[in-house]
């Protein structure tokens, strides 16, 4: 039996990767917020014993085979921003939902700053200046997803409540 | 005290877990960019993102499928009809390919040169499912087992496409001629001038490069595959010369060429089979059963 966090957990990134990859018209395509990263950081800040950086590196190689980057590319990026999360989960919790949707902006662009670094370095780089946008609208979402993940995990994962 | 213990013990371990992930993905990122070693790695965890992006292509399918269901009779009767004309055309020229195939492969014969091999294609429906915007890919419903393999050509009805960049479970990545990445060897039809296309990473212009600015090209000019590089078969279309430039001081031309391939509009793609390149012998097999 697996338990019951693990299954929210595990559902809400197979959605947010779906979300990822859902055809969208081009203008909503550039400014598509990275789903994966925000449900990801949402975990790693709430249930940090349970999300942690090995599933943010599963994931990151899920996001490079479905993006067909280099494997490996999202991975880093991922880990390293995770990794962010657990050691300032205790801080990020106390924050307001807006210094948090701040916060998540910084760590998004983190996230692009790498996977762009990379892209950088194989030759890839995108030439534009609406590169960051997604990280943008990715904070604006912020309070309504942790809103909605947070009601998922009082309903799905009370274990973790001692 | 036990749980502060706790707490730094994770988080040193934390840390060497970080550190350690952070290696291996940059080891896999440069086994994956230098060997290409990793293509069974991807195909495996492709499985796993496979039930995703097949429940993200059915709303496609199902409004495809409802267009399908509510077409009034008598359009398809029209359609019918205009399908039946245009069939008609395309044997007669049909008619005359054939006579000159044959025709063909007699002079060449007489030349001594070995036959062109000849050309199988296989139907792919593409899934719709975004990718990085920032990169010219598809997905495809092909994979392996239909004989798919890296480098595989991909045209439509107009022209060449792309091709196959990944296979992967049930599906494989073809990138499109209009990446910024891509670059197909040419041939201008009218003179025989060769070249290569370039991707400029916007799907209605190519960009033909290190042209001189004498060269002798002009606008509307077809050009289609050299097939040197042994990538793309010869004498597909690639595009039609739609803006030449020839600034003064600078060595090259600037020609820009529109796709004869319709790259964002197709929802059904041909992978093309010709001369299978020779490092894989498993697939040639399958495609000769």
């Amino acid at each position: 039996m697996i338990p019951r966090p693990y299954i929210a957990i595990l559902i809400s990134l197979s959605v947010a990767l779906m979300l990822n990859m859902l055809p969208l018209p081009d203008w909503a395509n550039y400014s598509r917020p990275d789903w994966v990263t925000l449900v990801l950081i949402y975990w790693a800040m709430a249930l940090p014993q349970i999300a942690g950086v090995m599933l943010a590196f599963i994931f990151g190689l899920l996001l490079d085979v479905s993006q067909s980057t280099l494997l490996g590319q999202h991975a880093v990026a991922l880990v390293i921003v995770i990794f962010l999360v657990q050691r300032l989960y205790l801080r990020i919790r106390v924050y307001t939902l807006i210094q948090q949707a701040l916060f998540v902006g910084v760590l998004l662009i983190i996230k692009q700053l790498i996977v762009l670094w990379v892209d950088g370095i194989t030759d890839n780089a995108p030439d534009t200046h609406f590169y960051f946008l997604p990280s943008l609208v990715g904070a604006i979402f912020w309070p309504w997803l942790f809103i909605l993940l947070r009601d998922i995990r009082r309903r799905f994962c009370t274990i973790s409540h001692h | 005290m036990v749980e502060m213990n706790a707490l730094f013990q994770t988080r040193a371990s934390l840390f060497v877990r970080t550190i350690i992930l952070v290696i291996v993905s940059i080891a896999l990122m440069v086994a994956d960019h230098r060997w290409n070693h990793l293509e069974t790695l991807r195909s495996g965890l492709s499985n796993l993102i496979y039930p995703l992006r097949y429940t993200i292509n059915i709303p496609g399918e199902f409004i495809v499928w409802v267009d399908k269901s509510i077409t009034s009779h008598s359009n398809l009767l029209d359609e019918n009809q205009q399908l039946k004309e245009q069939q008609l055309l395309a044997q007669v020229r049909m008619q005359k390919m054939d006579t000159l195939e044959l025709e063909n492969q007699r002079l060449r014969k007489l030349l001594g040169t070995p036959r062109k091999a000849s050309e199988r294609v296989l139907i792919a429906e593409i899934f719709s499912v975004d990718q990085d915007p920032y990169k010219h890919l598809i997905t495809i419903n092909k994979d392996e087992d239909d004989g798919a393999y890296i480098g595989q050509a991909i045209i439509d009805a107009n022209g060449i496409m792309g091709q196959i960049i990944h296979v992967e479970a049930n599906a494989s990545t073809v990138m499109l001629i209009s990446d910024s990445n891509h670059a197909v060897p040419i041939q201008i039809n009218r003179t025989g001038l060769r070249g290569t296309v370039f991707g400029t990473g916007d799907s209605s212009k190519l960009e033909l490069r290190f042209i001189p600015h004498n060269a002798e090209i002009k606008f509307g000019d077809v050009v289609t595959s050299s097939g040197l590089g042994g990538r793309f078969p010869p004498n597909y279309p690639v595009g039609t010369i739609s803006n030449i430039e020839r600034p003064a001081g600078e060595t090259f031309a600037k020609i820009e060429i529109t796709p004869a391939a319709k790259l964002e509009q197709s929802r059904e793609v041909l992978m093309l089979w010709h001369n299978a390149p020779p490092d894989n012998y498993g697939i040639e097999d399958k495609i000769k059963k």
